[in-house]
Order: structure tokens, then C-alpha cells, then sequence
């Protein structure tokens, strides 16, 4: 036998249930006065540099109904490519942006929303420049293990086109499933869980 | 052992063995939420390392204090007082400092606060059910609750989750993202519930399970649980090449 490596073990995920909202979003649920505001829901004020934009859609079920009990996650870099992180060592990050935000899935509608603002491109681990995206975590009922992926900008075909993690998605009719359709200043971006449409989920 | 300077080392693949799939039948809901194609695997980028920072200023007083965070003056939650404490590390033993903690659960009863909840148990009027805290430099956190009660749900026709608290877990990068259950040493209900089951190793199932932990109570006050939570560990960059050309 062989020295141990010591290693541990990433505790186990479960799925974050029907009541994700009263600890994630209180106030979305009417639990007034524990947090000053919901953590998230808003990610942009008048300082911060950008382009606005609006990011709605759907996350939709393998029976093509949406889910009106999700929550979504984005996290994103800023106008001029930076992460507003510790392991952001190239810059510093647009101090008037998280990029981070938090939203439900409306109880009725099913849509969620974001405002937020165009993120820079960020350079690949070889120094090439990914496409602009902002990286999606979503988590609901039924879900065991939250679901990561990314959104891509339907206006950047150039960039989308030399993207590296475009670039490794093997059936290339895949690839839209992670492309959003821009509208003036709205991006709609909606998500398959399953089916012919099933979106592009990582493993990252 | 606290992470103090920045890393930038990609995370370790996750071990998928370890977690429930995706799909699991006796988890209903499972059913049409789950993915069927494979996911896509990949190093992590700068968009995965990196991570939302959180500061404790965010944090009000009683943000730790699920027995008075939403009481009314003077008035306190019903329930078995109970301190949760424990440390967050990564895979490699770690402690992962500014962790934004985020925590949910029933009342003393069984009962959610919430519209979409029908179970006859009563509200608690002083128990919102709600918390967060922000770890320590070396990982470490704590907060005072009540002990959450079993409650019924629909799934099979007499399904019941066993007593636990839902944890939402950040660390420093986004691919470490995890929701998680803490459930509570000796309940026998823990074995039966199909949500549990969803796990299909039993040692990951009982790193889900905190331990009671008489040293740290507060005598004539509550009673501890121990739970720790491990996140992805990361590659050092030390050695790590820069790959060439494309
Ligand atoms: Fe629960």
C-alpha cells in the first residue's frame, strides 16, 4: 500500500426543492424583514460602464411545460473582460459591477429576467479570446445536481465562430441551443431541460 | 490553513459518482427535469475559476439567528434550540475562506413558510426560516436554529423527508457552486427518503449527516451539531504550463 493522498470528497449535491426561495429569495416569497433586498437582484447601477441589456426566457421541462419554480444564476465579467473575483489577476474589475445575479422563475409566466450589461471577452487558458458569454447555474425542484451552462450572444457570430468551447460541442446543430436572439436591447434565451432541444449542459 | 492568497488553479473534475444523477424515477419530479445527453466536459476556463466575493458587511446581526431574525421583539422561534457550526474546505482540506453561507428550513413543526406549502402543520409566527453567514479566514461558521421537524410530501402516497436544513454554498470560483441537505445523526427516517436516495453511495450520504456535538453547546441553552462541507479542490498552477499556439 501506498501512502494515502488525503484526499476528501466534494459533498454530495441535492436538489434545492420547492422552498429554494425562502432561503435564496425571501423577499420574492414575502419573507419581509429578515434581508434589506433580495442578494442579486440587481446587478447594475448608473455608474456602471456598459451596454445594458436584458436577458428573459424560459427554462421548459421534458413535456415542453416551464418550470415556475426554478432559480437562476449568472455570473459574468464586466464591459472590459474582468471578473470581479480574487482569482482575477489580469485587472481590476468595474468596481459598480458584481457581475453576479440571482433570479427566480415567475410563479405564473415561468420567465425569468435579468438586466445587466454586454460582458467583454475573456481569454482562453491558451490566450485566444472566447466569445462573449455569461455563465448560467440553474436549480429547481427535480433538479438533483444544479445545471451549468452559457449564454452566447446571437449578435457575435464572428467571435461565437472561433469560440473554444463552441468549438468542442461534437453535433454542431447543438451549438444554438446556447446562442441567444438579440431584440433591440433584449436577448431571449430559453432553456431545455430535455428533448430534440435539450440545451447544452457542462460539465466544467 | 486558509486560502490567503488568490489561486487560479482549474477545479478537479467533479466525481459524479459521488453525487446523484440526474435522473432518478423515485424522485418523481426527476423525471422531466433531468438532461438525457451527456454533459460537455471541459477544463475550467477564467469563467469558472473565478467567483462572486461577498462581504460581511452584507450581513445583518441577526443574519445567524434563525430563532430571532423574523421574532417579534422579545419573543424568540418555537422549537428545540440547536447550534449548527462546522467548517467549509475544499478537496484538499482547505478551509475556504468568505464562503457565503445561505440556509433554509421548516419549522419546529414541519411547516415551510411558504405559499406553494400545504402541509396542515402550524406556522411558527416568529420563524421565518431563513439565515446566512459568511465563513471565517480558515473556513469556519456557525448559527443558531431550531431543530427542523420530519414533514410529509407527495411524491409516493407516504413519502416523508426526514429533518434536515438546506445549505446553498459558495466558494471561490462559480464551478464550486453547491446546494446540499444537512441531515441530523440518528434519524431514522434519513434511509427511506427518495431524495436521499438519489445519492447512490452510502459514505457520501453519511457526509451528509451532521454529528450531535456535546463539547460545543451552550449548557442550559441548546445543543450543537457538527457539519462540515467540502467543495471541489483546484489544481496548483505551480508547475502548470502555459499551453503553445491554439
Ligand atoms: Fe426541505
Amino acid at each position: 500500500m501506498a501512502q494515502s493522498l488525503g484526499i476528501l470528497k466534494e459533498s454530495a449535491s441535492q436538489t434545492a426543492g420547492p422552498y429554494v426561495h425562502i432561503g435564496l429569495l425571501p423577499n420574492f416569497v414575502d419573507i419581509k424583514g429578515v434581508y434589506e433586498s433580495d442578494l442579486g437582484s440587481a446587478m447594475v447601477n448608473e455608474q456602471t460602464k456598459g451596454e445594458r441589456i436584458t436577458i428573459c426566457g424560459k427554462v421548459f421541462d421534458g413535456a415542453g411545460a416551464p418550470l415556475r419554480d426554478a432559480l437562476i444564476e449568472i455570473w459574468q465579467a464586466d464591459s472590459q473582460g474582468f471578473y470581479n473575483s480574487h482569482s482575477e489577476l489580469r485587472g481590476t474589475a468595474d468596481p459598480n459591477f458584481t457581475g453576479w445575479g440571482r433570479q427566480p422563475t415567475h410563479m405564473e409566466s415561468g420567465e425569468f429576467r435579468f438586466e445587466t450589461i454586454k460582458p467583454g471577452r475573456v481569454p482562453y487558458k491558451d490566450g485566444r479570446l472566447m466569445a462573449p458569454h455569461i455563465s448560467f447555474w440553474i436549480v429547481a425542484r427535480g433538479i438533483n445536481i444544479g445545471l451549468h451552462t452559457r449564454m452566447y450572444f446571437g449578435d457575435e457570430e464572428q467571435a461565437n465562430s472561433e469560440d473554444p468551447l463552441l468549438a468542442r460541442i461534437e453535433h454542431r446543430v447543438r451549438v444554438s441551443t446556447l446562442i441567444a436572439s438579440r431584440e433591440g436591447n433584449n436577448y431571449g434565451f430559453d432553456i431545455y431541460l430535455q428533448g430534440d432541444r435539450e440545451t447544452v449542459f457542462l460539465d466544467i | 490553513m486558509s486560502n490567503k492568497k488568490p489561486e487560479t488553479g482549474a477545479f478537479w473534475a467533479r466525481d459524479h459518482t459521488r453525487h446523484p444523477p440526474a435522473l432518478t424515477p423515485t424522485y418523481k419530479t426527476s423525471v422531466l427535469r433531468s438532461p438525457q445527453k451527456a454533459l460537455l466536459s471541459l477544463d475550467g476556463t477564467l469563467s469558472e475559476i473565478t467567483g462572486p466575493v461577498f462581504n460581511p458587511s452584507i450581513l445583518g446581526e441577526l443574519d445567524n439567528d434563525l430563532i430571532h431574525n423574523y421574532a417579534a421583539p422579545g419573543e424568540s422561534a418555537i422549537g428545540e434550540r440547536i447550534i449548527v457550526h462546522g467548517r467549509v474546505v475544499d478537496e484538499r482540506g482547505k478551509g475556504v475562506s468568505g464562503a457565503l453561507l445561505e440556509f433554509w428550513q421548516a419549522n419546529a413543526g414541519g411547516r415551510y413558510r411558504h405559499k406553494k406549502e400545504t402541509y396542515l402543520a402550524a406556522i411558527d409566527p416568529n420563524f421565518g426560516g431563513c439565515g446566512r453567514t459568511i465563513t471565517d479566514e480558515d473556513g469556519y461558521y456557525r448559527f443558531r436554529t431550531v431543530r427542523p421537524g420530519a414533514y410529509p410530501w407527495p411524491n409516493g402516497v407516504n413519502d416523508w423527508r426526514p429533518a434536515h436544513i438546506h445549505f446553498s454554498v459558495f466558494g471561490h470560483g462559480f464551478s464550486q457552486r453547491l446546494i446540499t441537505q444537512m441531515y441530523f445523526d440518528g434519524d431514522p427516517m434519513i434511509w427511506s427518503c427518495p431524495i436521499v436516495k438519489t445519492i447512490p453511495d452510502k459514505a457520501a450520504i453519511e457526509q451528509l449527516i451532521a454529528a450531535l456535538d456535546m463539547n460545543n453547546t451552550i449548557p442550559m441553552d441548546a445543543r450543537a451539531y457538527k457539519f462540515d462541507i467540502v467543495l471541489r479542490g483546484r489544481r496548483s498552477t505551480l508547475f502548470e504550463n502555459r499551453l503553445e499556439g491554439n
